[in-house]
């Protein structure tokens, strides 16, 4: 109907590559492995008792160097789910963008919104889209957290670079200190049954400790007055978690270590 | 040898014209008029799945009435359109007034160039920092905009008479439903007042204290409501 408009289905992605393809990004054809690239580090994702908590350090990294110290990288997509992302900041930021609009896009057109199962379908598709860019060392590894109406419950899926998916029951980190970060979580018995309060405690604790043992993980930042992000999605929606309860979370948190981080 | 014969311009866009009224003067009106949070958007229909009016951006609305395929085609082209403009530029940067020049344009080329005209009407409503706007586009392309209230399709003169008897700045939501609601019964081929309730009626709102995406449909009971308060 529309000049540049010949496509005719629900896919926003689709609908650029086929009519505008000059609009999508193309990092094909080079290597990236020792370009000066901002790098997001620890993010993490807790199934609780209302849903699902979403975690993720500011910082990033430029080589050895500090990227930015106040990097978001947990990012509401929709009223009911999220997504963190770990890796190249770049194209990992462009996909959070991509993934927004593809879901908004699909329920306009469709008249209704994606089952959760559906949107981490469509994650995987533009996870394979960047495949060729992440064998040249544009890796972007996210996390997808959401609360699932059909299931009653909060659910995690973590991806690797081919669009694998793969479900994670109780919780899951991801990025430079997120093994230690898992560390940190795995000592909660029943990670479902985590008050709010509890879920976020948890939280700031394992990017702590993450933040401990990996110099990239930027922890909280006191003297700047830098959170972390913390979003939680229950069946009323996605909620961002101010910086004065973090505040008190940490100053909790320090108290009961005796004054350490 | 069969000779060709002459039509003058008058009476092709005359023939044309008609064919396109009839096939819009069918369909049930929509009308639209701002409440003190946003603007409510009320249509007769009588089905619960298949919408006349719908999200077009954040700030945006669409309405069309005739041929379901035919304004279903361009509400979904003004989806693709805006969403690409906000993926290129920002999301401020999708305005109602370019999308209601495509439609324009769209409808005014097919009115000219095909054999058949398309059989529908356009609303295009936008809520802006201050106010709002209404843009209709009729089957020729022709397009007006005016503001507080505008309606397409049914008896138009009508409708709008009973909208301006009874719409003041600031009315709230409720009695701007009721008005609405009278002024589509009130419309030539609309129902009478007692069949228009929350079950025949389509009602959405462009709502100011949303952020984002402002769209939003009332649900049945939330109608109900709104229509007795």
């Amino acid at each position: 109907m529309f000049k540049g408009q010949s496509y005719a289905g629900d896919s926003f992605y689709e609908f650029l590559r086929v009519d505008h393809p000059d609009l999508l990004p193309d990092w094909r054809g080079a290597d990236w492995t020792n370009a000066p690239l901002i790098h997001g580090t620890t993010v993490l994702s807790i199934v609780c008792r209302d849903g699902v908590l979403m975690a993720g350090d500011r910082l990033a990294t430029e080589g050895h160097a500090v990227g930015t110290r106040d990097l978001e990288k947990v990012f509401r997509i929709d009223d009911t789910c999220m997504m963190a992302i770990a890796g190249a900041a770049g194209p990992a930021i462009e996909m959070v963008r991509m993934f927004q609009l593809e879901l908004e896009h699909f329920e306009k057109l469709d008249g209704q919104p994606l089952r959760f199962e559906g949107k981490a379908n469509r994650l995987s598709f533009l996870l394979r889209q960047n495949l060729p860019a992440a064998m040249q060392g544009l890796v972007v590894m996210p996390i997808f957290a959401g609360y699932d109406y059909d299931k009653g419950r909060g659910r995690i899926y973590k991806f690797d670079i081919t669009g694998g998916r793969f479900r994670e029951a109780d919780y899951y980190s991801t990025g430079s200190g997120g093994k230690d970060a898992r560390a940190s979580l795995k000592k909660i018995l029943r990670h479902e049954e985590l008050g709010r309060a509890e879920v976020i405690e948890a939280a700031v604790e394992a990017l702590l400790d993450a933040a401990d043992e990996d110099r990239a993980t930027g922890g909280v930042d006191v003297a700047r007055g830098i959170f972390p992000t913390v979003k939680i999605a229950t069946k009323d929606g996605v909620e961002d978690v101010g910086d004065d309860e973090l505040r008190r979370v940490y100053e909790n948190i320090l108290a009961r270590r005796g004054g350490r981080e | 040898m069969s000779t060709p014969f002459y039509v003058s311009p008058e009476q092709w866009y005359q023939d044309k014209a008609e064919y396109a009224r009839k096939g819009i003067g069918r369909g049930k009106p929509i009308v639209a008029l701002e409440y003190d949070g946003g603007v409510v958007i009320m249509a007769e229909n009588r089905s619960a799945s298949l919408r006349k009016i719908s999200e077009i951006y954040d700030r945006i609305a669409f309405g069309g009435v005739g041929k379901l395929d035919e304004y279903e085609n361009l509400r979904k082209a003004g989806v693709r359109y805006a969403d690409m403009r906000g993926y290129s530029f920002s999301r401020e940067d999708v305005a109602g007034k370019s999308l209601a020049n495509e439609y324009s344009t769209v409808l005014g080329s097919v009115f000219t160039r095909e054999m058949k005209p398309l059989e529908v009407e356009i609303l295009v409503v936008e809520i802006q920092a201050k106010g709002s706007a209404f843009y209709q586009v009729r089957y020729d392309g022709s397009m007006t905009d005016t503001t507080h209230y505008a309606s397409i399709g049914g008896d138009g003169d009508k409708l709008l008479d009973v909208i301006r008897g009874g719409w003041s700045a600031g009315m709230s939501l409720s009695d701007a439903a009721r008005l609405g609601r009278r002024a589509l019964a009130g419309s030539g081929n609309g129902s009478s007042l007692e069949d228009l309730d929350e079950r025949t009626l389509e009602i959405a709102l462009l709502d100011r204290t949303r952020q984002g995406r402002t769209f939003r449909r009332i649900g049945a009971e939330e109608a109900r409501g709104l229509l007795s308060g």
